[in-house]
C-alpha cells in the first residue's frame, strides 16, 4: 500500500508541478493512469467497460470516473481518451528503481487519510499473485480505434458483428462516441430491436458501419418510426428491407418521414400503393435530400419532354432515375433520342437504358451500325431491344445480338 | 500475404492502356488504380495476429477451488482487417503523354519504379503516331465537329491528287524544321550515322513538328490522315486538318484524333477497358519491359554521345 500511495503521490506531484506532456511521461513509466478532474480539464475521460476480473483484492483497485469531459479539440476523429481502470503494477522488483524520491512522500502522507500504503516488497499469495494484471496503458488521446479496441468489449463486440471500424472512425464524433457506449446497456437493447424488426443477422454490422448515430437514438423514438411505417401499411418485410438497405431510415423524425412519403405521392402523382413500392425498391429516396429529385423530375419533364404517365412509369420501374446525375442523364437521352434516333414511347418502354454507362452504349450501338444490325423498332425485321442491349455482358451480347467474335468487337472498339 | 507481395512485385514498369474516346485521361488513370487496388486488396488475406495471454481461471485443485493462469491463443482485434482498413489504399501510377477528353488511342501508364521510366521516355523525345479523320465542307471554332459552326463551304473541287500535293508540302516543310532543331551539321560523320539509325531528330523541347503524314482514306467529303509527328497536341493536329481545308480552298473539321503508336507502345500492346485487371496489367508490363530499355538506350545513349562530342568540339573551338 505503501508503493501506492507513493506512486500517487508522485503522480500528484508532477502534476502539479509540472506541464501534462512530463506528467504523462511519469505516468508511462510508472505505469498507472489517474487524472484528477479539475487539474487536467484539457482531455476527455471515458468510461471503459469492467473488462478486467474485480475481485475486490486490496492491491487492485478499479475506479471508474463517472463525470465525462466534452474534449474541445476534437476534429476529424481525433479522439482524446483515457483509461480510468486502475491497473496494479507488475510485481517486479526493477520497477521499483523508478520509483522517485520519497522526502517529498511525507508531506502528503497526510493529505492521504486512506490506510497507509504497501510495500512493493511485502508477500502476497498466490491467489493475489495470479490475479495481477500487467498490460501497457492505453494511450491518452489517439487518432484511431485500433489502439483501444483489445481492452474495450464493446468494440470488440462490434467487430465481431462485422462493423467497419476503420470506416467508422471517419466519421465526426463518431470514434469518441462508440467508445463511450456500454454494450449491454446501450447497444445490445438496439440490436435486439432490429432484429425484431426482421434485420438479418448479417445486415447488423453494415448497419451499424454506415450510420453509427443510429446508437443513440432513443428507444421510444425508434418503436414509434416503425409503429408509423407500419401504420401506413408496409409489410414487415419491407420494412426489414427499408430498414437494412437505408441505414439513417430510423434516424429521421415521423414528421420527416411523413413528409417525404407526401412529397412523393403529390408531386409524382403516383397512387398509395405505386408509392410504397418506390420506397421499398430504393428507400434511400427517404433519407436523401429532395431538392435532385425535384430537379431530375422537372428535367425529365421539360426537357426530355416524357409524358407525366410515362414518366410515373419509367420511375415505377427504375426509382434510380431520380437520384441520377443530372447531366449524365440528359447526355444519356440526347444520345439515345438524337443519335440512335429511338422514340419516347421506346424509351419509356425500356427504362434500363437510363441506368447503364453511356460509353457503353455508345460503343455497342456504334459497333452494331458497323455491321449494319442496328434496328431498334419493334415492327422492323431483325429487331434489337434496348434492355438486351445494355443488359448483357459482352460475350452473350457479341455472340447472340451482334452475331460476331469478341475479338472483332474489341479490335472495333480499338478503332474508335 | 505472400500472394499479395508477389502481385506487388510484378507491377513495376510501363504498360499501355487504350483510351476510349469522351473520357478525361485523369479519369482513366485514377479508374486504373481504383481496379487495381480492388483487387490487390482481395488478394491480402493475412491470417488474424495471434496473441498469447495468460487468463486467471478456477480450477478444482488439491484444497477446494484455486485460482491459476491458463493459456489461451486469442486474435489481437486491433490487426484486424475491419479495424485496421484496407491493407492498400494508394498505388503510385503516373501518366505518360496525355490525351484530350475528345481524343482516343495509346495512353501509356507507369506503375511504381515505372514513373522514374516515364521520365525517361519524355526526355527521349519519341515520336507518335495519330490517325486522324476528317470532314470537308465545314468550319468550327474549335475546329472539331462538335464546335459553333462558322462557314460552310463547297468541297467538289477537292481531288485526292491536290489533297496528297498539299500533304507533301507540309512534310517537307516540317522536315526542314525538324533537321534545323535537331541542331547537327549534315555534313559530318555524325550525322550520317544518326541518320542510318534513324535517330535524327530533336532532343530537347521544340513546337509540334511533324515527321510523316500520308493520306490514308479519300472518300469525300471523308477522309482519313496518317500524322508522325512529336511535341504535338491534339488540339494541333485538329488545327492542322483545319488548315489542310484551308489550302485545298475549301473547309475541314477534325472528327477523330487517335493515337496509334506511342514511341514503342502501338495498339496491339495497349489494353481495353474489359481487360484491365491485375494479371493482364502484369503481362502487358512484362512484356514491355525488353522493348522499352532497347529504344531508350537507342535514344539517351546517342543523346549522351552527342552532347559529349559538343563539348569536344566546343572546347577545341575555344583553345584555338
Amino acid at each position: 500500500m505503501a508503493f501506492w500511495a507513493r506512486q500517487i503521490s508522485i503522480w500528484y506531484l508532477s502534476v502539479k508541478t509540472s506541464s501534462v506532456a512530463n506528467s504523462i511521461q511519469q505516468l508511462r513509466k510508472t505505469h498507472r493512469t489517474w487524472m484528477q478532474l479539475h487539474e487536467l480539464s484539457v482531455l476527455s475521460f471515458l468510461c471503459t467497460d469492467n473488462h478486467f476480473p474485480q475481485h475486490g483484492l486490496k492491491t487492485y483497485r478499479s475506479v471508474s470516473l463517472g463525470s465525462r469531459l466534452q474534449s474541445t479539440n476534437s476534429n476529424n476523429g481525433q479522439i482524446l481518451s483515457e483509461e480510468t481502470n486502475l491497473l496494479s503494477p507488475v510485481n517486479h522488483y526493477q520497477q521499483q528503481a523508478e520509483v522517485i524520491p520519497s522526502s517529498d512522500t511525507k508531506t502528503l502522507y497526510e493529505v492521504w487519510e486512506d490506510t497507509p500504503p504497501s510495500s512493493a516488497l511485502e508477500e502476497i499469495s498466490e491467489e493475489e499473485a495470479v490475479q495481477i494484471v500487467a498490460e501497457p496503458p492505453l494511450p491518452l488521446g489517439s487518432f484511431t480505434l485500433q489502439d483501444y479496441v483489445d481492452r474495450s468489449e464493446t468494440l470488440s463486440q462490434l467487430v465481431l458483428l462485422g462493423v467497419d471500424l476503420s470506416k467508422v472512425e471517419k466519421r465526426p464524433n463518431a470514434g469518441q462516441f462508440l467508445l463511450r457506449l456500454d454494450f449491454e446497456k446501450d447497444i445490445r437493447k438496439r440490436l435486439l430491436f432490429l432484429k425484431d424488426v426482421g434485420v438479418e443477422d448479417n445486415q447488423l454490422g453494415p448497419i451499424l458501419t454506415q450510420n453509427p448515430y443510429f446508437l443513440a437514438v432513443d428507444m421510444e423514438a425508434l418503436e414509434t418510426r416503425v409503429a408509423y411505417l407500419k401504420s401506413k401499411k408496409f409489410g414487415k418485410e419491407a420494412v426489414a428491407r427499408m430498414v437494412s438497405r437505408a441505414p439513417f431510415l430510423l434516424s429521421f423524425s415521423v414528421e420527416r418521414l411523413d413528409n417525404r412519403l407526401g412529397f412523393f405521392q403529390k408531386e409524382l402523382g403516383l397512387s398509395v400503393q405505386k408509392t410504397r413500392d418506390l420506397v421499398v425498391s430504393l428507400p434511400r429516396l427517404l433519407t436523401g435530400s429532395l431538392e435532385p429529385i425535384k430537379e431530375n423530375w422537372q428535367v425529365c419533364q421539360v426537357e426530355l419532354g416524357f409524358r407525366r404517365n410515362e414518366m410515373q412509369h419509367i420511375v415505377s420501374k427504375i426509382p434510380k432515375i431520380l437520384t441520377a446525375n443530372k447531366r449524365k442523364l440528359i447526355e444519356t437521352f440526347d444520345y439515345l433520342h438524337n443519335v440512335m434516333g429511338i422514340p419516347h414511347h421506346i424509351l419509356t418502354n425500356f427504362p434500363q437504358v437510363f441506368n447503364s454507362k453511356l460509353l457503353r452504349v455508345k460503343e455497342r450501338h456504334m459497333f452494331l451500325t458497323f455491321l449494319g444490325r442496328a434496328q431498334y423498332d419493334p415492327a422492323q425485321p431483325s429487331y434489337i431491344s434496348l434492355d438486351k442491349l445494355v443488359s448483357m455482358p459482352d460475350e452473350v451480347f457479341c455472340t447472340e445480338i451482334a452475331k460476331a467474335s469478341v475479338k472483332n468487337f474489341e479490335k472495333f472498339l480499338k478503332t474508335l | 500475404m505472400a500472394a499479395g507481395r508477389a502481385a506487388r512485385t510484378g507491377l513495376n514498369g510501363l504498360f499501355a492502356v487504350y483510351k476510349p474516346p469522351g473520357v478525361a485521361s485523369i479519369r482513366v488513370r485514377d479508374s486504373v488504380e481504383t481496379l487495381l487496388l480492388k483487387e490487390l486488396n482481395s488478394l491480402e488475406q493475412p491470417a488474424v495476429q495471434q496473441q498469447v495471454r495468460f487468463l486467471p481461471n478456477t480450477v478444482e485443485g488439491n484444497a477446494g477451488k484455486e485460482l491459476t493462469l491458463t493459456v489461451t491463443q486469442l486474435p489481437v482485434l486491433a490487426a484486424h482487417p475491419l479495424v485496421r482498413g484496407p491493407e492498400l489504399t494508394h498505388l503510385k501510377i503516373g501518366a505518360g503523354h496525355r490525351l484530350d477528353t475528345k481524343s482516343s488511342g495509346v495512353f501509356v501508364l507507369g506503375v511504381g519504379h515505372g514513373n522514374k521510366l516515364l521520365t525517361d521516355m519524355y526526355n527521349a523525345h519519341f515520336t507518335r503516331a495519330y490517325t486522324v479523320r476528317g470532314l470537308f465542307g465545314k468550319a468550327t471554332d474549335d475546329f472539331s465537329d462538335t464546335g459553333r459552326l462558322i462557314e460552310k463551304t463547297t468541297f467538289d473541287h477537292v481531288t485526292r491528287d491536290k489533297l496528297e500535293r498539299i500533304l507533301a508540302v507540309i512534310q517537307g516543310t516540317n522536315h526542314k524544321a525538324l533537321l534545323m532543331y535537331s541542331n547537327i551539321d549534315l555534313k559530318t560523320q555524325e550525322a550520317y550515322e544518326l541518320a542510318v539509325e534513324r535517330l535524327i531528330r530533336p532532343m530537347e523541347k521544340t513546337p509540334p513538328l511533324i515527321t510523316a503524314i500520308r493520306c490514308l482514306q479519300f472518300a469525300p467529303p471523308e477522309f482519313q490522315l496518317e500524322i508522325q509527328c512529336m511535341h504535338e497536341t491534339q488540339q494541333y493536329l485538329r488545327k492542322v486538318v483545319h488548315e489542310i481545308g484551308l489550302e485545298l480552298k475549301s473547309t475541314a473539321v477534325c472528327t477523330q484524333v487517335r493515337r496509334t503508336r506511342d514511341g514503342c507502345f502501338t495498339l496491339d500492346n495497349a489494353l481495353l477497358r474489359t481487360h484491365w485487371n491485375l494479371q493482364n496489367i502484369r503481362n502487358s508490363i512484362r512484356d514491355s519491359k525488353v522493348k522499352v530499355k532497347v529504344e531508350l538506350q537507342r535514344s539517351l545513349g546517342h543523346q549522351a554521345r552527342r552532347g559529349k562530342r559538343h563539348t569536344d568540339t566546343d572546347q577545341v573551338a575555344e583553345s584555338e
